[in-house]
């Protein structure tokens, strides 16, 4: 097998490492990965991963392959970021995600009336988020569990907590304001629906299933939820 | 023997990292078991001071790491237990001087001739907190009833939980039954939810601790000391036993009976 100049390029994050990798054939980089791994497993070892494979369309079989390699070697997956969609979808559909720093919203950016329901993905999360954790995603988010003082959950669409909110949730992240949050426990957040914000200190000791919206005059409101 | 790695940490600092490994290492030694006591906060160590051993520090950790002494060589023996020994930070440097496989390496020597290896985790997330865990087989995250120190925990809990290898447990500390009463203090119960983590040990607020620790006589050499009981207890059940927790509301002493009048 001839040798190309190595087409994987490691790069240190905040709380991780990025990876890119670049060339044409997917199996050959992967290779080159891996090898690199095994040549400093010390330092890999326990690494929080991001991979960055450019316009590269990878199917669900190749992003698995490629986490169980790494997992193998004691590194967890968390991201994979691509230009093409297809990639990100099948990422999504692995429970990653598909990007890795904050992108500014876009502010006053206008949305179409429908577009909250237009992109049906959402991200289903069954863990309680702690603090310190910032979940950032494109569609709408779903979380079993609690979102904890000093957890971040931005959601491009609607946002639905089964559990208390502590911390911060910020629906129609990029100016959806038809977007909503719904939560078990929504007394003691901050929360924030497109550019509309409202926090809420004093957590009650009986709470209620709550939904929040932008209501008619503009402000963010919060109403307990009424079955039927 | 192998011995059971055990780190404390908190996120936050000042919230009793340093005299519970103390009083767990004495509690443990007191029990007849063979314990390490590893001080990780290089830079800023004081394990040896709350221990009372602070004059007798000839080499470090860091010394032991980079190659200047034996193991042995750095392990100071206890004044009253024969097998409890410290490992003193470095003083001079810092947490760059130790990686976490460096804290692996130590571990594993120590393994096979002691039950309980305790390390003192620096405040923090960073560099030094990775190392104190790295050789961890179980983690005690510490935290006192108080806001600020519940969302460090929290964060702490949420970094061990992604590592996925430590199953941390929760050390209550300074819990202050009064002012739990008067609803001026989180309860027990409000920490735990939040946390929803094991729940070690519940070591109420006593006066006795910081005397104790600026002695360098940790409280739980003391028979009497409620706190000095809670870390005992704790002790016990790090060794397997079970052990009913404390009951914090029965106030002894002048002191309770005082405050109990006092709200009347």
């Amino acid at each position: 097998m001839e040798t190309t100049p190595s087409a994987v390029q490691i790069k240190g994050l905040r709380d991780g490492l990025l990876v890119t990798l670049t060339g044409e054939v997917w199996e050959e980089q992967l290779a080159s990965l891996v090898a690199q791994i095994d040549e400093r497993t010390s330092f890999f070892q326990g690494a929080r991963l991001a991979l960055d494979v450019q316009s590269q369309t990878l199917g669900l079989d190749e992003l698995m392959q490629l986490r169980d390699l790494l997992s193998e070697r004691g590194i967890s997956l968390w991201a994979v970021v691509s230009e093409s969609p297809k990639t990100e979808k099948t990422a999504q559909l692995l429970g990653l995600a598909t990007r890795i720093s904050k992108p500014r919203p876009e502010e006053g950016r206008k949305f179409a009336a429908e577009s909250a329901g237009d992109d049906e993905t959402a991200l289903f999360l069954t863990k309680t988020l702690r603090s310190g954790t910032r979940i950032e995603y494109p569609g709408h988010v779903v979380v079993l569990g609690d979102v904890n003082p000093g957890a971040e959950v931005i959601a491009e669409g609607n946002v639905i907590i089964w559990g208390r909110v502590r911390g911060v949730v910020h629906a129609g992240a990029k100016g959806n304001r038809k977007a909503i949050i719904c939560a078990l426990d929504l007394s003691a957040s901050q929360l924030r629906i497109a550019g509309e914000i409202s926090a809420l200190l004093k957590p009650q000791s009986n709470p209620r299933p709550e939904v929040a919206s932008i209501n008619k005059d503009g402000r963010l409101q919060s109403e307990a939820w009424q079955p039927g | 023997m192998t011995a059971k790695v055990i780190t404390l940490t908190s996120g936050k600092g000042g919230v009793g990292k340093t005299t519970a490994v103390a009083n767990l290492a004495v509690a443990l030694a007191a029990d007849g078991r063979k314990v390490v006591c590893i001080d990780g906060d290089i830079g800023l160590r004081n394990l040896d001071i709350v221990l009372g051993l602070e004059n007798r520090i000839v080499y470090d950790v860091v010394d032991v790491i980079e190659g200047r002494c034996r193991l042995r060589q750095a392990m100071i023996r206890d004044k009253h237990y024969q097998d409890l020994y410290l490992i003193p930070a470095a003083q001079t440097r810092d947490k760059n001087a130790v990686s976490p496989s460096d804290m692996v390496r130590v571990c594993d020597e120590l393994r096979a001739d002691h039950d309980f290896i305790l390390i003192d985790s620096p405040a923090g997330i960073e560099r030094g907190f990775r190392n104190a865990i790295a050789a961890a087989d179980k983690v005690l995250v510490i935290t006192n009833p108080e806001v600020s120190a519940v969302r460090d925990a929290d964060r702490v809990v949420g970094i061990l939980e992604s590592e996925e290898k430590y199953s941390p447990a929760l050390l209550l500390n300074r819990l202050n039954p009064v002012m739990v009463k008067n609803h001026d203090m989180l309860s027990a119960a409000d920490v735990l939810d939040l946390l929803a983590i094991q729940l070690i040990g519940v070591v109420p607020e006593d006066e006795g601790v910081i005397v104790g620790s600026n002695r360098g006589a940790p409280v739980a050499l003391e028979p009497k000391s409620r706190a000095g009981q809670a870390f005992r207890n704790i002790a016990k059940r790090l060794q397997g036993q079970e052990t009913p927790f404390l009951d914090l509301d029965k106030q002894d002493g002048l002191w309770g009976r005082l405050q109990r009048l006092g709200r009347k």
